[in-house]
């Protein structure tokens, strides 16, 4: 078979094949990958939520609940066992950090106490400021048990109880910024109860 | 021998990284572990095996003017494919190399080889050009964020052998400018030494 020749019809008739398979191509891959996709979101959310709040029985993703605090908007997985609340994952976030948007995922027992934060996703400078992934160093630990009604929610340096990552502040500073966020949402909702 | 040729001939004689220099802008941008780099690589060699294969089946249908569209149309393809299936069978090593992935279309590497290769040459050809030019990719990104990771992290693969911090520069990017630098020299001295 020689080369088609560059004319109208056969350059028309080559692309319009050639997108035609392409995107039929894409769309079916798309619906195949599409429930997996959505499986592996919601689980690496169901494994957070596993870390921050202590074992329920229910099914937090179902139960979310939006609440919006300063213009910004929160998500609340509450927890609860044999119908008692034993805490509530609040997904919260800070645009404070040195590149990109920083999510974690903070639980709060029911009286306010810090259980035990996760990171969801981030884009911080790996070896420094990664080291908010409990994978990656322990840094995350001392917020475990700690009430910000007593514990001050930021860094040394501003005059706060929160030991910053060596040489990473910045990142320090969101990572408070995202956890403090999440607990005035949390308050203003068990204020209005 | 001469497909054996052309398989080897990615690794040293015409790596993309260390002797051609395509496809630089992923080569320091992932490459700051070891597995990144691994990744990235085989995502590439995926997609450039698949590309030539492609490119090289339709060649004769695609007339001269409009070939570069259509090269540029598979690539793409092959690319969001990657894409969707790491993001649903891999999400751990979607995350580390989120951005890059769509990258891969405008990697000059994927192009390089269909336009040079695969629009010129036969079916079995292209697939050994592409699976021998992606691995070669492979090796060079996992080379590169081995000593990246060795010297920044102290660790290989994720594995800590050294205690303490590393090196900070070479996670960050002017790292990455140094570490090719010096790979790329040695490269270059033991393939001459070879000829």
């Amino acid at each position: 078979m020689s080369k088609k020749e560059s004319n109208l019809k056969n350059m028309f008739i080559a692309l319009l094949v050639i997108t035609f398979i392409a995107s039929a191509s894409l769309g079916g891959i798309y619906e195949l990958t599409k429930e997996p996709i959505a499986a592996a979101k919601l689980e690496k959310k169901n494994s957070a939520i596993r870390q921050v709040i202590p074992e329920f029985d229910n099914s937090p993703t179902d139960d979310i609940y939006k609440k919006a605090v300063n213009g910004d908007t929160l998500y609340f997985y509450p927890g609860t066992k044999g119908g008692e609340p034993v805490g509530t994952a609040v997904e919260t976030f800070s645009n404070l950090g040195f590149s990109g948007e920083i999510k974690i995922m903070v639980g709060f027992l029911p009286d306010g106490t810090i259980n035990d934060v996760a990171v969801l996703e981030h884009a911080e400078t790996p070896g420094l400021g990664d080291k908010m992934e409990r994978k990656k160093s322990d840094w995350s630990l001392q917020f475990q048990g700690k009430n910000p009604e007593s514990f001050r929610l930021s860094v040394k340096k501003d005059g706060g109880d929160v030991d910053a990552i060596t040489a990473s502040t910045i990142s320090s500073r969101a990572f408070c910024d995202a956890v403090e966020r999440a607990y005035e949402a949390f308050r203003s909702i068990n204020q209005n109860k | 021998m001469n497909q054996l040729k052309n398989f080897t001939k990615g690794f040293i004689k015409e790596n993309p990284v260390f002797a051609l220099f395509l496809g630089l802008c992923p080569t320091l941008g992932v490459t700051t572990t070891a597995i990144n780099g691994m990744g990235m690589g085989l995502a590439t060699t995926f997609v450039l095996l698949m590309s030539n294969v492609v490119v090289s089946l339709i060649k004769n249908f695609i007339p001269d003017k409009v070939r570069i569209p259509s090269f540029i149309v598979i690539i793409a393809s092959f690319v969001t494919i990657v894409e969707l299936i790491m993001q649903a069978y891999l999400p751990a090593l979607f995350e580390a190399l989120g951005l890059f992935i769509p990258l891969i279309v405008v990697n000059c590497i994927v192009l390089g080889r269909a336009e040079a290769f695969a629009s010129k040459n036969t079916l079995l050809s292209s697939a050994i050009d592409g699976l021998g030019m992606g691995l070669g990719f492979t090796f060079a990104l996992t080379l590169l964020g081995s000593v990246r990771e060795i010297l920044g992290s102290g660790s290989i693969f994720g594995l800590k052998f050294i205690g303490g911090e590393g090196i900070l520069i070479f996670i960050l990017s002017p790292g990455a400018f140094i570490a090719l630098g010096y790979l790329i020299v040695i490269v270059n001295k033991l393939s001459k030494k070879g000829a």
